[in-house]
Parts: C-alpha cells; sequence; structure tokens
C-alpha cells in the first residue's frame, strides 16, 4: 500500500527540519555571544527563525505520525504521554531542588531536554514489547 | 476480543506478512490482533473480515465484562 516509501520520505523530511531547528538553536546561542555580540537586532530574527523551523519540525513529526497504522500510532501516543507525565513530575521535582539549595547549581534547562529523550525512548521500547 | 485470523489465514495460505500488506498495517500489528494483545479499528476489522470473505461476527467475537 506504499505505507514504507512514504514513511521513509516523511521521516527524512522530519531529520532536515530537526536538523535545521538544532542548527538555529546553536546559532541563537552562540551567534549572539561570539558572531554579533548580543545585538538584539539580529537575535530577535534569529530567535523568531528559531521558533519557526520549531513548528515545521512539530508539524513534519505530524505527518510522519500519520504514516503510521492504529498500533504503531498507540504505542507513540501511550509512549508521548509517559514521557509528557515524566518530564512535568521530574522537572518540577529537579526545579524544587534548585530552588531549596538542595543541588549546588542552577537547574538546566538541558538536563529537561536530556530526560525527556531518554524517557522516550524508554517509553517507545517497553511499549513495543507489550504488544509483540 | 477474541479472533480466529490464525486459523483463516492458515486455510487461504497467508503469513502474516501477506494479511498485513493486504490490509494496510504492519506485520507487528497483525500479530498483536492474532496474539489478542490489541483490538483493532472498526475500519481494520471489516477489512481483515471481508478479506476471507466472512462477516466481521464471523472473525472477531466480543467477549463482553
Amino acid at each position: 500500500m506504499g505505507r514504507k516509501p512514504e514513511r521513509i520520505r516523511q521521516t527524512r523530511r522530519l531529520a532536515v527540519w530537526t536538523f535545521a531547528w538544532v542548527l538555529s538553536t546553536a546559532l541563537v546561542v552562540f551567534g549572539s555571544e561570539f558572531l554579533w555580540n548580543g545585538a538584539a537586532g539580529i537575535t530577535l530574527p534569529a530567535l523568531l527563525l528559531n521558533l519557526g523551523l520549531g513548528i515545521g519540525m512539530i508539524l513534519a513529526h505530524r505527518r510522519l505520525l500519520e504514516t503510521f497504522d492504529e498500533l504503531e500510532r498507540k504505542i507513540q501516543m501511550e509512549s508521548m504521554g509517559i514521557t509528557l507525565g515524566l518530564t512535568l513530575v521530574v522537572g518540577l521535582a529537579y526545579s524544587m531542588m534548585d530552588i531549596t539549595n538542595l543541588i549546588p547549581r542552577d537547574a538546566e534547562i538541558s538536563f529537561l531536554v536530556m530526560f525527556m529523550g531518554i524517557s522516550y525512548i524508554l517509553a517507545v521500547f517497553f511499549n513495543t514489547r507489550r504488544y509483540r | 476480543m477474541k479472533n480466529n485470523i490464525r486459523i483463516l489465514r492458515a486455510e487461504k495460505n497467508l503469513t502474516q506478512g501477506d494479511l498485513a500488506d493486504a490490509v494496510g498495517v504492519s506485520r507487528q500489528t497483525i500479530n498483536a490482533i492474532e496474539k489478542e494483545k490489541f483490538d483493532p479499528s472498526l475500519p481494520t476489522a471489516f477489512r481483515i473480515a471481508r478479506l476471507f470473505g466472512r462477516p466481521v461476527e464471523a472473525v472477531f467475537q466480543y467477549e463482553g465484562e
């Protein structure tokens, strides 16, 4: 039914959008510091570009999910739900650890992003095994 | 939900992959339906039943509470 070529096409599209988004994130952070010395007139358009590419990445992910069948979609949705819940609970706990000085440094958003990624991979792995 | 897809598939000499391709889902999905770990959507259930030339209730049996 042509699902595989379409999935490969949408996966490639998502990879391109994700790569562009990551590049634009680096551009905003490092460009502001090393290229244009924090000039808001350049940082703001770069940030808008980053937001636009981020939205494109989300839409590309949605299009990829549309190529999945009902079980694959269920696995993805359950995994995303678990990831969202875990990120909320662990993220707030991490923030409280910072506020109450249980950790000797500031809470970093990058920790949460890494946590989300690992949670999502593990959730997909275990959910896929459930239906084997 | 119980089903007799495995028997019907054997009668038609179809592999899980053949059935998956004909119905438009993955082989893993057919496997999960056969093992009764996953209940298919109504369109998928009707497509499977149509492929075997049976009414949907002859392929899937609802067990209730």
